[in-house]
């Protein structure tokens, strides 16, 4: 028998550690998602400097989506700060073995990445705009001529939209003292969840104004920049059946992954087998296989599946199903991975 | 005049100092701060003086820092505390930040024990009170007017109120503490061991505890020879129902059943005596009544004590072989608190009569004899004569060997008006609400009352039933009665002022002097302030009143402690030898060697509840601190794992625990644990406080002296029991 | 340069937390934190007990987690005693370093920065020794230069048994317990 107690009860920390509540996981789904979105950009823009797809739907809406998103994690994260005041102190120095650091400035060169990813076609995205700063129209041309630009633009979106769908998986990997978190899978799996919550969210706003005519004033333009289809048709069905596809392949993924992070946490040290614990009858067991694996990724995988032979009608619920599966998995991977601790080997003393 | 209900009280407390129990810096609370001191106070100063968190007394320094009270270190010159005090000591920063302190005198308006005051100013407290008391006075005369206390802060209260006629003052520090011990040693060896106790625990070979819980007992210095002891890996051997800490540094446990042991000590004895493994040169020079106690023991057999206690009859006679074996340097610790039970003085004689025959008095690693100072006494005129009987005991017929006097007796001519009538109480820094068993009738005591006067720091449960509650400042903010300590080397200490009160609160030497003038015996206090007193007293001593302020501590001679030192033994009993079999003990009727008696057994569903201390609290006095409060906010009740599990009890749920007459508790957490025997409960006492205005510790945990209804007396000294209450568990809703 | 650590005597604490208050008045710790704590174990069944109680703090890592992963290097290693400390004012207060100790050593400050034991340097620098040290009536803690043969904690260390928190986490913790 082993009775262990002990007197401290700090906040956050005891009797568990919970030192990050709704802001991370929403920072890390939005990011996530923001990765998936870059990669996905990137992809169009390389179809698009190869003058296919000119009407360049995800080119023009992705970076510009994600620039918004983006924004709104970032908010979350600043709210998870306790010490607000000094968050300048980040860019004062380049820290290489932790991840936040890199990943902050990582977030910086994505914030300009994204934004001159954006001027590519922003003025046809946003009339009202266009029409108010010839210079963005100068610029879009100027870029829209050269394709060699375009192409090495997409690349550098594809890239760094991989570090930033790695980096938080990697910064939580790197935490020895969570075991949940402490597996090589997690950075993959965060990377992989991100790209199929991007292909759901690019799938929500095609749905979302299929093709009515874009809104030109200033609001509303702005709006539908982000999310609407550009001119009076909506996107090729086969563009929007190429992001079914996509997803498919990213949930049958992802749904391997999370069996071998399961499988690999089982059959590591004392520490991970009790972490897996808390998802195999702990306290998080419900919202991990109901949650994130059911609802997340095997009905919307079958939903999918279905949607393209035809056999049922394609709706918007995969794409919600998706991204709550998403959420869902930030989630506990937040809040499992702090109840998580390193279990002290028997009979030490 | 104000007039303040309970609740706007509360109201006025909470806007002043409140504010502190939501902010996450416990200091400085803001109404506080600004009343200390000037504001503008600027860089470190240090003031020496001594604690009063408990009765060790050490000596420490206080660090004022840019005007806020830093932090209290122990002050190496200090033989109590050896430059480090314990976490009650070192957290007294917290009993000068303490948000529910009292802040101004208060009179009762409505009825007794309701709360309701009014806030008046010091003359008016004064005025109100003398005019009480010479009524009193009138009627019944000075003897009427009791007094309870504990502390070397009531000095002066309790000379002006000897001068004016009062002749019944008592201490639970004698009948609900040591006094069972002293009585049984002095029986013995013709003198009791007092405070500090002199166990040469630093030079023993061998320490035997029983139920003396050193580690979570903080008396300091004990604790500091104690892990010596472990650290010289000396053999130790505890006695405890619970496995305590010192029992988890012991060599040899013995989980002994409550209340048996007396059986357990009458076996030691045994197998010394058969076995021949006493100082038989000791005893033979020094004692009397040899052969008829060892005739006497004789019955008591290990295995006969085994079937008692519930120990192995090996461990037994291993364990006493074992402690023999270092005679002299052997300590059987003759406790502290050893009022359990109601038969206590036999039980502390027997231990008396194992160190007897370890033949350890006056010796080296054994008890030593402590040796103090000499400071003469300021002339203060005499005390007036009364031909009245003390209250509690009157002639000594009650209780034949009570060297001091009894709380509960005092209590009792209260409650019946025998032999005289009391009608006023003073109560100094003593909750006797909690310290006292049975409080029913403490309160009914209280309504027989004409005056009850409480001098407390803190909105104590006793304080709430006063007629005048009189804000005492802390030990940090005062001067008191100079201190001469008893111990390895005699020692002078002072207390001083190292802050200014935060509010209208006062110091009792000052409170003294006043009410001396209302009583109209002015000349009793005839010092201008106490700083002329004790200065008095320590150059008439030869000593520097400057050095003293500075360094705090004054050492006393070195004298001979011990026999190894050239000391000559001399026994103040009767025979003037050590009394093996007590002839004043037979001639009053009782035991000449002690005698085993079975004590009551739970009845079926119940467990024997037992009290102890925890480290970071004193009694009823420290719950309310911040500091201390929060690295123990709540008592839990010990439960056996096992019995836990078989009750359907589970750790850290919330529990109320119930007596055997039906008094029940506020909730408490259950420890389930491996560390008490099953048919047994422990609680630390001093929590489940029930003054609302004691706002941080208010209904906190279990109250373990409310579950305390029944209580034997020693019959040979007034001593009473606290150990001799069952509960049973009654699950939250 | 000295490598600070601190030893302490299982055997002789009693857990009296007199550490943890002398902690809290030194440093000012705010009121429901602590940067000390006692942790006790109890193994064995009645009446067969064994129990450690140990008095816990930041290790000082020789392998920090927590310096690691900060991302604005407030988390630290001092150049004074190699110890592990946090500037304030460089702390963004995002408690990756909470999340990264595997012993649970820190704690956000109300004030908004990481904060944890910081083996009392400001004393350390004055030749005193921390205040949990100096306080202990048990005399049970020392302190010293682990790199000095000659100090008392690598004798200490040399002549005792004792093992430290969670091995298995790699970060080489500094402060040892004797058994
Ligand atoms: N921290 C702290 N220290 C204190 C005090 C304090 O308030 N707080 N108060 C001081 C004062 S005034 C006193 S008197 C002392 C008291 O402290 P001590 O004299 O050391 O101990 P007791 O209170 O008599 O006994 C408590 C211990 O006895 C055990 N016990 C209970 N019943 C029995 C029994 O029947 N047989 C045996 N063998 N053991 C039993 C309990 O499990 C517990 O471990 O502490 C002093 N030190
Ligand atoms: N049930 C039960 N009863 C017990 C015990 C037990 O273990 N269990 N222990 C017994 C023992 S060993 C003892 S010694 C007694 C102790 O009994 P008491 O001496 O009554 O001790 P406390 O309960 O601390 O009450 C002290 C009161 O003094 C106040 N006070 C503190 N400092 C000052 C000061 O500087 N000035 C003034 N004026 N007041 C101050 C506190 O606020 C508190 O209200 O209790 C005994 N009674
Ligand atoms: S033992 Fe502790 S509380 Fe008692 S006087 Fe000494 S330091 Fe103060
Ligand atoms: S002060 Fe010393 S004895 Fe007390 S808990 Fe801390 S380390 Fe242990
Ligand atoms: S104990 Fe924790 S906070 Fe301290 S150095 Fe090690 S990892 Fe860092
Ligand atoms: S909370 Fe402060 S010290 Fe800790 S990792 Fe973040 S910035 Fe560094
Ligand atoms: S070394 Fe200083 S900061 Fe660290 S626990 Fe001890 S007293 Fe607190
Ligand atoms: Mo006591």
């Amino acid at each position: 028998m082993l009775e262990l107690t002990t007197t401290r009860h700090n906040p956050l920390v005891d009797p568990s550690l919970h030192v990050w509540g709704w802001e991370i996981p929403v920072y890390l789904f939005v990011g996530g998602i923001v990765a998936g979105m870059m990669i996905i950009a990137g992809i169009a823009m390389l179809r698009l400097a190869k003058g296919e797809d000119p009407r360049g739907f995800f080119s023009v809406q992705t970076p510009l989506l994600g620039f918004m998103l983006l924004n709104v994690g970032m908010l979350a994260l600043l709210l998870d700060l306790a010490h607000k005041l000094y968050v300048w102190a980040v860019y004062l120095t380049l820290e290489p073995l932790s991840p936040m650091s890199w990943g902050s400035w990582v977030l910086l060169v994505v914030y300009g990445v994204l934004l001159v990813s954006a001027l590519i076609r922003l003025p046809d995205a946003w009339p009202w705009l266009g029409a108010r700063v010839p210079a963005l129209a100068r610029v879009s041309d100027w870029l829209l001529a050269r394709p060699a630009l375009i192409r090495a633009l997409a690349w550098v979106n594809i890239v760094l939209g991989v570090m930033l769908g790695v980096y938080t998986g990697i910064l939580l990997n790197t935490m020895v003292a969570r075991p949940l978190w402490n597996t090589t899978i997690l950075p993959v799996l965060f990377l992989v969840s991100g790209l199929s919550a991007a292909a759901a969210m690019m799938h929500l706003a095609t749905r979302i104004f299929p093709g009515r005519p874009a809104p030109k004033g200033l609001v509303g333009g702005a709006l539908a920049a982000m999310v609407q289809n550009l001119g009076p048709q909506p996107p090729e069905k086969r563009t929007g059946d190429a992001l079914v596809r996509a997803d498919i392949g990213f949930l049958a993924v992802e749904l391997l992954l999370i069996g071998i992070l399961v499988i690999g946490l089982l059959s590591s040290t004392a520490s991970h087998a009790a972490a897996a614990e808390l998802v195999l009858g702990g306290p998080y067991t419900l919202v991990f296989w109901g949650g994130v694996v059911a609802v997340g990724i095997l009905v919307p995988l079958v939903l999918q599946w279905l949607e393209l032979g035809h056999r049922i009608p394609h709706t918007v619920l995969p794409a919600v199903l998706v991204l709550a599966g998403g959420f869902a998995l930030r989630w506990v991977m937040v809040n499992a991975g702090q109840a998580s601790q390193i279990v002290q080997a028997a009979g030490l003393h | 005049m104000q007039r303040l209900s309970r609740r706007r009280f509360l109201k006025i407390s909470a806007a002043t100092f409140g504010a502190a129990t939501a902010a996450t810096q416990w200091k400085p609370i803001p109404g506080l701060a600004v009343a200390s001191g000037p504001a503008a106070e600027k860089g470190i100063r240090t003031v020496a003086t001594f604690c009063e968190q408990c009765f060790w007394r050490c000596g420490g320094i206080a660090y004022v820092r840019d005007g806020t009270l830093w932090k209290f270190e122990g002050n190496p010159k200090d033989p109590q505390s050896r430059g480090r005090l314990c976490p009650r000591g070192t957290g007294a920063v917290g009993a000068y930040y303490d948000p529910d302190r009292l802040q101004r005198p208060l009179v009762r308006v409505g009825e007794r024990g309701k709360e309701q005051w009014k806030a008046v100013t010091w003359d008016e407290a004064f005025t109100y009170i003398a005019e009480r008391m010479q009524k009193i006075k009138a009627e019944h005369g000075p003897e009427s007017v009791a007094m309870f206390n504990h502390g070397i802060g009531v000095r002066f209260i309790q000379h002006v109120l000897k001068s004016w006629g009062v002749i019944n003052i008592a201490g639970p520090s004698f009948a609900q503490c040591r006094g069972p011990r002293d009585v049984g040693f002095t029986l013995t060896f013709g003198s009791g061991l007092g405070s500090p106790e002199p166990t040469d625990i630093e030079n023993t070979g061998c320490l035997v505890l029983i139920g003396s819980h050193l580690g979570e007992n903080m008396h300091n210095l004990q604790v500091q020879e104690f892990a010596r002891a472990v650290e010289r890996r000396i053999p130790i051997i505890v006695v405890d129902p619970r496995f305590s800490v010192a029992a988890s540094k012991a060599r040899h446990w013995l989980p002994i059943k409550p209340g048996t042991d007396l059986a357990l000590l009458l076996a030691w004895a045994n197998v010394l005596v058969t076995e021949g493994r006493y100082d038989k040169a000791f005893v033979e020079k020094y004692g009397t009544g040899f052969d008829r106690f060892a005739a006497e023991v004789k019955q008591y057999t290990p295995e006969w004590a085994a079937a008692e206690t519930g120990l192995d009859p090996n461990l037994i006679r291993a364990t006493a072989r074992e402690f023999a074996a270092h005679r002299p340097a052997t300590i059987i610790h003759p406790g502290r608190r050893v009022n359990w039970y109601g038969d206590d003085t036999q039980r502390s004689r027997a231990i008396a009569l194992l160190n007897a025959l370890m033949g350890n008095w006056g010796r080296r690693g054994g008890l030593f004899l402590a040796a103090g100072v000499k400071v003469p006494a300021y002339p203060l005129p005499k005390y007036p004569a009364s031909d009245k009987p003390l209250a509690d005991n009157p002639n000594g017929e009650r209780y034949p060997f009570a060297d001091e006097a009894v709380t509960t007796g005092i209590r009792e001519a209260t409650l019946n008006g025998k032999p005289y009538p009391i009608k006023g109480w003073f109560v100094y820094s003593s909750n006797i609400m909690s310290a006292l068993p049975n409080d029913a009738e403490t309160l009914k005591a209280i309504q027989a009352l004409d005056l009850l006067v409480v001098i407390d720091t803190l909105p104590s449960e006793i304080a709430g039933y006063a007629d005048v509650v009189l804000p005492e400042v802390t030990f940090l903010e005062r001067y008191d009665e100079l201190l001469t300590g008893w111990g390895r080397q005699g020692w002078i200490s002072l207390r001083q002022p190292v802050m200014e009160a935060p509010a209208d609160q006062k110091p009792g030497w000052w409170m003294a002097k006043q009410l001396a003038a209302k009583l109209g015996i002015p000349e009793c206090m005839p010092f201008k302030d106490i700083e002329e007193y004790l200065s008095w007293r320590v150059e008439k001593a030869g000593h520097s009143w400057a050095t003293l302020k500075a360094e705090g501590v004054i050492q006393g001679e070195k004298k001979p402690i011990t026999v190894e030192e050239g000391l000559e033994l001399h026994f103040d009993t009767p025979s003037g030898k050590v009394e093996f079999w007590s002839e004043q003990l037979a001639k009053k009727g009782f035991d000449p060697v002690p005698k085993y008696r079975k004590h009551a057994e739970a009845p079926s569903g119940y467990f024997r509840m037992i009290t102890g201390r925890a480290p970071v609290h004193t009694f009823t006095r420290t719950q309310s601190n911040p500091l201390l409060q929060d690295l123990m906010r709540e008592n839990e009740v010990w439960l056996n794992a096992a019995t836990a599990a078989k009750l359907g009890l589970a750790n850290g749920q919330y529990v109320r625990l119930k007596n055997q007459d039906g008094v029940e508790s506020d909730r408490v957490k259950v420890k389930a644990t491996q560390r008490i025997r099953p048919d047994t409960v422990y609680l630390v006492y001093g929590f489940g406080q029930r003054n609302p205005m004691l706002k941080g510790a208010y209904r906190k945990g279990a109250n373990a002296a409310k579950l305390t209804t029944r209580y034997e007396t020693d019959p040979l000294m007034g001593g009473t029991s606290i150990h001799s209450n069952f509960v049973t568990f009654v699950k939250e809703a | 340069m000295a490598r600070l650590g601190m030893v302490i005597d299982t055997r002789k604490c009693v857990g009296c937390m007199d550490c943890v208050v002398a902690c809290q008045t030194e440093n000012d710790v705010p009121h429901g934190y602590c940067r000390d704590w006692i942790t006790t174990e109890v193994r064995g069944t009645f009446p067969n007990l064994t129990m450690e109680i140990r008095s816990e703090r930041c290790n000082h890592c020789d392998n920090p987690p927590c310096v690691y992963c900060c991302p604005t290097g407030a988390s630290h290693v001092e150049p004074l005693g190699k110890t592990v400390q946090v500037t304030s004012n460089r702390c963004i207060g995002c408690k990756a370093c909470l999340a990264a100790c595997p012993y649970g050593a820190r704690f956000v400050n109300p004030k908004g920065y990481a904060d944890k034991c910081t083996f009392c340097l400001h004393r350390v620098k004055e030749g005193k020794d921390p205040a949990c040290v100096s306080v202990c009536p048990t005399h049970c803690m020392h302190f010293g230069d682990l790199d000095d043969p000659k100090s008392a904690v690598s004798v200490l260390l040399a002549t005792r048994t004792w093992h430290t928190l969670l091995p298995e986490a790699g970060t080489r913790p500094r402060v040892f317990y004797l058994t």
